[in-house]
């Protein structure tokens, strides 16, 4: 990516602020409702300013609705969205200062990708002449600027993705949503562009805000990572604080990588990398059989059932792993200290 | 890419199996049983001079086309051919507003917006003989004048405007509204949003309705004949011809006017190929 074009944030705000907001978002008891069914229920959050915030949960959690009352595509049924300390809770989409990337992109087929990006200076008549040029610097910005003459479908996946990114970034919003931006993408492709929102975004030194079900995702990109589960945020913070201190069984089995065990002294999460197997030795443990041996690489993942039927894993460094090899089928201890043990409420 | 293309054709080399030959015959009888009379009605348009409204060909020639446009018996065939044009390009004008209106509006459920729906969908199975019957007397009631833009406008259009809504209907639930909100979110207002990407995205739809409604209004015989006043249009024209006179001109005007509805239909669709193409061209692999 290349530098971003000359950017004039002061003027779209009304001019002159001496102070500069606490936060770029705000979420007051932010609640949606649906008929019967409540998607989004009361959460508030916080995201302080030039963050790179992800919404992580499984489908139907309402991380996509919370995104699109943020938008202004979906009403809000109860509480208040603040952008850099305005309410904008009942303003029209293009006047909260955000703009949207949507999932399938949604670029115009019927438009190059330079009058896709010229569109919202289209919108508010600026001259053809000028709000080329100012498209093609945005094409230029995500590297597209040599094939600003094709039409969307023309253009592979990854190419769609910076033409939308171009079009929502001409607008020159304060915070950028974008749902489930990288789903469509091949697993390839998905990390370069992964590493180019991020880059993008400290370069443009705004918030951006970004849905996704992937916790690779979320650990990789966000400043701010929150966990949904059924319309609540679980649990909100950095990815080494959530990875390291899960709060609950919820998001330890859901961030991936560690066991949830029951143990006399209650639920606890312990990091897979971190179990063994073999003999206890007086540390902490739980008997079990082992149900699947995969090779990775640098580690094995060792998976056991144990005899009170939960599943648990251990990864193994393979070095480890090799001087005492297992097989499916045997009898295993799973072992971890006390240390790495965090307990957890139930939910 | 094309995994399983294979499979269809049960391997290579071994040969298309009998029943490939037997549907193959079922539907070469099919198409034959549908272009077999029109296409004996184009042979015999080239009847020679001498020839009759059967066969055998005597000959051939051309004269049968010369008549249509010779002043004599014929002389209302153009004219007639004019009225239909034109009553057929406004009945397809209206059909396109009203139903691409409807289609839009109808995405979002209302009360009652299943009963409109099959309310204006039901006339289509009306009897189109009375439905015209019943706006003759209608206008015979009010004491209105049955014509061209009046009363046959309306007969047609209670045949199109069905037709044409539930067509929409099919074009608009392909829409995929993330356009509309792209739209919204990068401020365009609600007129420039249907100016701008919801009309153009729907185009080759909307020209598509415009086009049926046009050929269903172009060859309407049943609905129109009761309400079309003191000037016929060009299949009504054509029915008076074949009650009065029998000559291979029946044909050549048969011909000639296929001859048009193809040219029509045949630009219009490859214009809506054109678009779809451009849209949906082959994408690089990334």
């Amino acid at each position: 990516m290349r530098t971003a074009p000359g950017r004039d944030r002061g003027v779209r705000n009304g001019g002159d602020f001496s102070v500069e907001p606490r936060f770029d978002v705000e979420l007051v008891a932010v609640t949606k409702r649906y008929d019967r069914t409540v998607a989004v229920d009361a959460i508030s959050l916080r995201i302080s300013p030039g963050s790179y915030c992800c919404l992580l949960g499984p489908s139907g959690c309402g991380k996509t609705s919370t995104l699109r009352m943020i938008a202004g595509h979906e009403a809000v049924s109860d509480g208040d969205i603040l952008i850099r300390d305005r309410n904008i809770t009942e303003f029209p989409p293009a006047r909260r200062g955000t703009a949207m990337m949507f999932q399938s992109y949604a670029l115009f087929p019927h438009l190059n990708c330079l009058d896709n990006v010229a569109f919202s200076l289209k919108m508010r008549g600026v001259g053809k002449a000028a709000r080329h040029a100012r498209a093609r610097e945005f094409l230029e910005l995500v590297e597209m600027d040599e094939l600003a003459d094709r039409l969307p479908a023309q253009l592979s996946g990854g190419q769609q993705q910076r033409v939308a990114l171009a079009r929502s970034l001409i607008t020159d919003p304060q915070v950028l949503l974008l749902d489930e931006p990288l789903s469509a993408l091949d697993p390839f492709l998905r990390v370069r562009m992964r590493e180019e929102l991020k880059r993008l975004q400290r370069e443009l030194g705004i918030t951006f805000i970004h849905v996704t079900h992937s916790q690779d995702e979320a650990m990789a990109l966000a400043d701010l990572m929150v966990v949904m589960d059924e319309g609540r945020i679980r649990q909100s913070g950095t990815p080494r604080e959530i990875f390291e201190q899960p709060a609950s069984s919820f998001v330890a089995r859901f961030i991936g990588g560690h066991n949830v065990l029951g143990t006399p002294g209650g639920l606890v999460a312990v990091r897979a990398d971190r179990c063994r197997i073999g003999a206890p030795n007086g540390k902490a443990h739980l008997p079990g059989r082992v149900a699947a041996v995969e090779y990775q690489g640098p580690v094995v993942r060792v998976a056991l059932e144990l005899q009170s039927g939960e599943l648990a894993a251990a990864l193994l460094p393979d070095d480890v792993y090799f001087a005492g090899p297992v097989q499916p089928g045997e009898p295993a201890t799973l072992v971890w200290s006390d240390a790495d043990a965090r307990p957890l409420v139930a939910g | 890419m094309m995994v399983g293309g294979q499979s269809y054709r049960g391997g290579v080399g071994r040969g298309r199996p009998w029943t490939f030959y037997a549907l193959a015959l079922l539907f070469g009888t099919f198409l034959l049983f549908l272009y077999g009379p029109m296409l004996v009605i184009y042979l015999l348009s080239f009847q020679g001079p001498n020839g009759g409204v059967t066969f055998p060909m005597v000959g051939t020639s051309v004269v049968w086309f010369e008549d249509i446009v010779k002043p004599g018996q014929m002389a209302n065939i153009p004219v007639s051919f004019g009225r239909s044009v034109a009553l057929a390009a406004v009945v397809s004008l209206v059909t396109v507003v009203t139903s691409v209106a409807a289609g839009l509006g109808f995405r979002r459920r209302f009360p009652g917006s299943g009963l409109l729906f099959y309310l204006a969908v039901a006339s289509l199975v009306m009897p189109s003989l009375l439905v015209g019957f019943g706006i003759g007397l209608e206008f015979k009631a009010l004491g209105l004048k049955t014509s061209l833009f009046t009363s046959a406008l309306g007969a047609q259009l209670t045949w199109t405007l069905p037709f044409g809504l539930f067509a929409m209907f099919a074009v608009v639930n392909r829409f995929n509204r993330a356009y509309e909100e792209a739209a919204s979110d990068l401020g365009a207002s609600a007129w420039q949003r249907l100016v701008n990407v919801t009309l153009p995205i729907l185009l080759p739809g909307i020209i598509g309705v415009g086009m049926g409604a046009f050929t269903l209004s172009y060859d309407e015989y049943a609905r129109t004949t009761l309400v079309i006043g003191d000037r016929n249009t060009l299949p009504l024209e054509i029915y008076a011809l074949i009650s009065s006179a029998t000559s291979p001109t029946l044909f050549a005007i048969g011909t000639v006017t296929t001859g048009v509805s193809f040219v029509i239909i045949g630009f219009t669709l490859w214009r809506i190929y054109r678009m779809q193409a451009r849209r949906t061209a082959a994408r690089p692999v990334p």
